[in-house]
């Protein structure tokens, strides 16, 4: 059984977007909703990082825990999905989660909150797959279609990746190695068993 | 930065075809296979270009982002084309934090809470039982409260009893009611429910103003209350009734309470029925809901204490809120202050109807215990 998961390589990403406009296409997600968004750190100075972020499809998911009626729910390939028909818009998943994924369609009176819209990792939800009820509420399952979600394949630069974790994790191994460093993100070491002598120099400039 | 790899690279690679020029003319395999072959034989340099290895290098550089991880658990925001700015917000720990408050110490505690207040409401009823009139009902009437001011009371009363039987059903409807209702039938029950008290909110907070600008000119403190509360209200001994003006300082806490809370309870509602209109980080909207829940508790468990007295705890209490007409002797008992002034004609109350409704002045005399 396989652990979908995304990375993005801040060493590789180059701002350009095209995995947000993809996602908002693929999916035909409402205004005012971004599945995927592409953040700039140090923007325009020197040291500047971008770094594309989504649903990260967490194992031990916040979002799965706190939901009131209990809708989010983990697929058999790891990826978070919900089912709309029960949400209740409360808000309390994105009050949960650490990467401010989930949104939410404003609908009705003042800013009273639709039905949570997120990234579904291109899986769809719990209709039959690839139905036009699923298209509707979700967007595509590329998933069912053996394809991998829209905004990593069409990655200019490859610096999103998306698939199964260990895959993922050695192409970006592999990377590492080959130009000597990495983007120094918490956890690199735990994975990827940094040798000892030397541990993170924070702060180093390349 | 980059030609500064770059330059040892292709020296390696001078370097590595260099050596294998002289060996490459004399060998009568094909010139493809030559420089693989001799590679594994000879086994490559270290560190050499093209080639990969297992883990990081002992030389692996940790460029600039590493120091800025901290900032980005810490909260930093980045920059985003798109119009939301918060999105620039890669990462939110507290929702970690909120997350164990909102699941397990708010259920906890607030169940705990409303036990408590049950079991001591309880404890009461069995040790003093119902509090009668002492001098028993005198079967005359007289006017406690204008129908406004009944009609005040009851719609904070009955939008808070709403707002809290659906904030209640939100709270511990998981763990408790899902499993019995299953997940279509619970979800659309929480979604009711959410509407319920998106919209009781705001006739809980018509009811609460009301009742404030009503009621306020007879909660302030006066020259009775210490005495009442040295006695304790006289529930605590029999045939004691310390006197009170229209409200005794028991009603009055009950006032305060419900005026302090229900309004820090409509300040953080609204701030959570439209997200990020008056406050700007997640943090706060996390506070918001925590505090809401947790004072929505509270006040739910001291509002039982005042539904039990009013109803089932004291002999002819409810009269006071139903009709508005309450026993002269009740009233000579509890607010015996309030009945001087009502009878010497000088209280304002006075205004209303002179006579009780004709159908309710026997009605009390009859259910006399």
């Amino acid at each position: 059984m396989g652990k979908m998961v995304f990375h993005c390589d801040g060493d590789r990403c180059i701002e350009c977007n095209a995995c947000v406009t993809a996602c908002k296409n693929e999916n035909e997600v409402p205004w005012g909703i971004n599945r995927r968004r592409v953040v700039t750190l140090n923007d325009g100075v020197p040291g500047e990082k971008s770094i594309s972020v989504a649903c990260m499809h967490c194992s031990d998911a916040p979002c799965v825990n706190v939901c009131p009626t209990n809708v989010i729910y983990h697929t058999e390939d790891g990826v978070v999905l919900h089912n709309k028909d029960g949400c209740i818009g409360c808000g309390y998943c994105f009050y949960a989660c650490p990467f401010g994924a989930p949104q939410y369609p404003q609908e009705g009176n003042f800013g009273s909150r639709g039905k949570m819209d997120k990234c579904t990792f291109c899986a769809g939800g719990p209709e039959e797959a690839n139905s036009a009820e699923e298209f509707n509420k979700y967007g595509r399952n590329r998933l069912a279609e053996g394809k991998l979600p829209l905004c990593a394949e069409m990655c200019s630069t490859k610096a999103l990746i998306a698939g199964d974790a260990d895959e993922i994790a050695d192409i970006f191994r592999q990377r590492v190695v080959e130009r000597g460093f990495d983007s120094g993100g918490y956890g690199f070491q735990q994975k990827f068993g940094q040798q000892s002598g030397g541990g993170p120099r924070a702060g180093q400039k390349l | 930065m980059t030609l500064r790899r770059f330059l040892p690279m292709v020296l390696a690679l001078v370097f590595l075809f260099g050596t294998l020029a002289p060996a490459a003319a004399q060998d009568v395999r094909p010139p493809g296979a030559t420089a693989e072959a001799q590679q594994t034989e000879a086994g490559p340099p270290p560190g050499s270009a093209g080639q990969i290895i297992a883990s990081p290098p002992d030389t692996m550089n940790y460029p600039y982002i590493s120091g800025l991880w901290s900032d980005i658990v810490d909260g930093e925001t980045g920059y985003v084309s798109i119009p939301d700015e918060r999105a620039g917000r890669l990462i939110q720990t507290q929702g970690m934090e909120w997350l164990s408050w909102r699941n397990d110490e708010l259920r906890r505690w607030s169940s705990y809470g409303v036990a408590a207040m049950l079991i001591a409401l309880g404890g009461f009823f069995a040790v003093k039982g119902r509090i009668k009139v002492d001098s028993g009902l005198s079967g005359r009437l007289i006017q406690r409260f204008k129908p406004h001011e009944v009609i005040g009371h009851w719609v904070t009363a009955g939008s808070f009893l709403l707002l809290a039987l659906t904030g209640i059903w939100l709270l511990y409807g998981r763990p408790l009611l899902l499993p019995v209702m299953g997940q279509d039938a619970y979800a659309l029950s929480a979604e009711i429910s959410k509407y319920m008290h998106n919209f009781g909110g705001f006739v809980f907070m018509a009811g609460l103003l009301y009742i404030f600008v009503m009621w306020v000119r007879h909660n302030i403190w006066d020259r009775y209350d210490w005495n009442w509360i040295r006695q304790a209200g006289g529930f605590l001994s029999k045939h004691s009734h310390p006197p009170a003006d229209k409200f005794n300082f028991g009603q009055k806490t009950v006032f305060w309470m419900v005026v302090i809370l229900g309004g820090l309870l409509s300040l953080s509602g609204l701030n959570l029925l439209m997200p990020f209109w008056f406050v700007d980080s997640i943090e706060a909207m996390q506070y918001a809901q925590i505090i809401h829940a947790a004072l929505g508790m509270l006040m739910f468990a001291a509002i039982l204490a005042h539904i039990y007295i009013g109803s089932v705890g004291m002999q002819a209490a409810f009269r006071a809120m139903s009709t508005g007409w309450v026993d002269l002797n009740w009233a000579r008992e509890h607010h015996s202050v309030w009945v001087d002034k009502y009878l010497a004609g000088n209280n304002p109350e006075r205004k209303g109807p002179k006579t009780p409704p004709p159908d309710e002045g026997h009605v009390e005399p009859k259910a006399a215990e």
